[in-house]
């Protein structure tokens, strides 16, 4: 176990490292300077020269990645020539409200999703089982930012329930304070991973009545309750643990959708801004802390589900 | 079968005519066998119109449906539905139906044409990765770890943000990004394939390398590719989708749905209802007929769901 944990964190740390070289590349080749944005669009060569001089990007791309890596390392992410802030502060002001939508919105999913998948399995065929799945693969074949459409449409500008634009309160404890209107934030991103939980938690409970000791548990007598309690719920909802671990991707893209469309100020906001106004330095620390967040979600999931699953022997 | 036919009495004819073994079909090919599956899912067969139904709705549509796409009228803006616009007009005036077409043939020669890309990147490197082993394997998966690790969304939108003049070049964008997944199944694939009793007569014959690549490893490896080209091409059609609504889609003169439906947002407090529906459910309905295509091939392609 501990030298599989070595191990695993150590390739960890590769893709990680991975991960920021090729974000800075790539960044790098679409965006070489932010001198002309800084400058304004009737700059002179002459002061962009000065501009990229001062600040350190006429450098090599390497000698600017060892700077970065650096930087990085030290806990400092860059600093926006645009909103002339740290992005260390900028993150500070806004993780906390994205991490609030994404995180309440993961729970419900699970919550959701688990007794879903494993009753459309025991009651695989019916017409709920029927209603269930086509509803999801509805859901799965659009877009996020259509869900939002149509609650947008339906619960605030029709029925008037909630209101259509999300909380603009600064705190968390704000936002909290606020739950109406983030209602439907929170409702978009949840239906949009239920229907993807669902289906596999259908086929994983599918598979797993079909095992033997299904029929054993049924053989020796016990209730179906019991049958579907103890031993069905328990090794159907495993693999919700790799699930969400590899759901994070898309949570973060939806999340970075549903704060635009709800106009949600937290890190997704910040990143579309930032695209408008080629913010280099947040659009790499966004980036780059997705990319970490999803390392770290799988790396959480492993070692979450060899320590649930006894069957799971790692060396 | 051969001895005690004779005095079975009424269960004669039953024997006769299915031996112990089952019944033997002749049934050809396994292509000819995944075809028949395929055909029997009535979800596959709703797929399968769904899809030629909005193919020749974009390609064909406009030789039948003429409404003028290259220059808007202002003064027939966000007009309801009536005669001469069945679907009304949109903000800049252009005719909505006919719109509909033209982001419809956006929407499937991206999804194609990335999904393409991305599936012979992902193919060759899986290959590679698979058969070299080793060293080569473990740094060509590292890489694709990698990639698989940054939210492909973010590339995609810093990306289409500087190229997406052309359908090709953002097919290149989204196409570049979805290889990833390809690889890896197909490695996987190629791995498992590798230690397969067939392959290994087959070398144990004197198969040379060329030949139990093109003869064993990539004919079996193929279903698994084909049944992810669907699910890629319902992907980049959502992802072009959502990089559109956003404003980063493509430039003028190209339309796609996913800017109709920002369009559309703009004008929903004014309930211009035909902005938003219709479109959208081209959007959805064209995703599921690939979704459903994929689930039924990956049913017909996987032998151990197959009925004998």
């Amino acid at each position: 176990m501990t030298s599989y944990l070595i191990r695993r964190v150590a390739s960890a740390v590769i893709v990680v490292l991975g991960v920021m070289a090729a974000t800075f590349l790539m960044l790098h080749a679409v965006f070489p300077s932010p001198a002309k944005v800084v400058l304004g669009a009737r700059t002179t060569p002459q002061a962009i020269a000065a501009f990229n001089r001062d600040n350190g990007f006429d450098r090599s791309v390497g000698a600017q990645f060892l700077t970065y890596v650096n930087h990085t390392i030290h806990g400092n992410f860059g600093y926006s020539y645009k909103l002339n802030q740290s992005v260390n502060s900028l993150f500070k002001e806004n993780a906390g409200r994205s991490a609030l939508l994404s995180g309440v919105s993961l729970v419900l999913a699970v919550v959701i999703a688990v007794p879903l998948g494993i009753a459309q399995a025991v009651k695989r065929n019916s017409l709920f089982d029927y209603v269930a799945t086509g509803t999801s693969f509805t859901l799965y074949s659009m877009p996020i930012f259509f869900v939002s459409l149509l609650l947008i449409a339906i619960l605030s500008l029709k029925l008037n329930w909630f209101p259509f634009e999300a909380s603009q309160a600064s705190t968390v404890i704000g936002v909290i304070k606020q739950p109406r209107s983030m209602v439907l934030p929170v409702v978009s991103l949840t239906i949009v991973s239920v229907a993807s939980f669902s289906r596999y938690l259908r086929s994983s409970a599918l598979d797993n009545l079909a095992q033997d000791y299904i029929k054993v548990a049924r053989a020796k007598g016990l209730s179906e309750r019991s049958v579907l309690y103890r031993h069905l719920v328990r090794n159907s909802s495993l693999p919700i643990i790799t699930l969400v671990g590899l759901s994070l991707p898309d949570l973060l893209a939806g999340n970075l959708i549903t704060e635009e469309v709800f106009n949600f100020h937290g890190l997704g906001l910040l990143f579309f801004a930032a695209l408008g106004n080629e913010d280099y330095s947040i659009l790499l620390a966004y980036t780059l802390v997705g990319g970490i967040l999803v390392v770290l979600g799988n790396l959480v999931a492993d070692i979450a589900l060899s320590m649930t699953d006894p069957r799971i022997r790692l060396t | 079968m051969t001895m005690g036919l004779g005095g079975l009495g009424p269960e004669t004819d039953l024997l006769l005519s299915e031996p112990e073994g089952g019944v033997v079909y002749s049934e050809g090919s396994s292509f000819r066998l995944a075809l028949r599956s395929f055909m029997e899912n009535r979800l596959a067969i709703a797929g399968a119109v769904i899809l030629v139904f909005f193919v020749l709705f974009s390609f064909v549509g406009p030789f039948v449906y003429h409404s003028n796409q290259s220059a808007g009228d202002l003064l027939q803006a966000h007009l309801p539905p009536r005669q001469g616009h069945p679907l009304g007009t949109d903000t800049s005036g252009f005719d909505e139906l006919g719109r509909m077409m033209k982001g419809g043939q956006t929407a499937l020669e991206i999804g194609l044409l990335s999904a393409l890309i991305a599936t012979v990147v992902g193919t060759l490197w899986g290959a590679i990765a698979g058969l070299a082993g080793g060293v080569v394997d473990g740094i060509l998966m590292r890489i694709v770890d990698i990639g698989l690790s940054i939210p492909t969304l973010f590339i995609i939108l810093i990306l289409a943000d500087r190229y997406n003049a052309t359908v090709l070049s953002f097919a290149l964008v989204i196409g570049l990004n979805q290889w990833l997944a390809p690889a890896r199944l197909v490695r996987g694939e190629v791995l498992t394939l590798r230690v397969r009793d067939y392959v290994s007569a087959a070398r144990a014959m004197g198969a040379s390398r060329t030949r139990l690549i093109s003869r064993h490893l990539i004919p079996n490896a193929l279903g698994v590719v084909i049944v992810n080209v669907t699910f890629q091409i319902a992907d980049a059609i959502l992802y072009t989708s959502v990089v559109g609504f956003l404003g980063f889609g493509l430039n003028y003169p190209n339309v796609d749905w996913g800017d109709q439906l920002s369009d559309g947002v703009d004008q929903l407090l004014n309930g211009y209802w035909w902005l938003i529906y219709p479109v959208g459910a081209c959007l959805i309905l064209t995703v599921m007929a690939f979704n459903f295509i994929g689930d039924a091939l990956r049913d017909a392609i996987d032998v151990r769901l197959r009925k004998r």
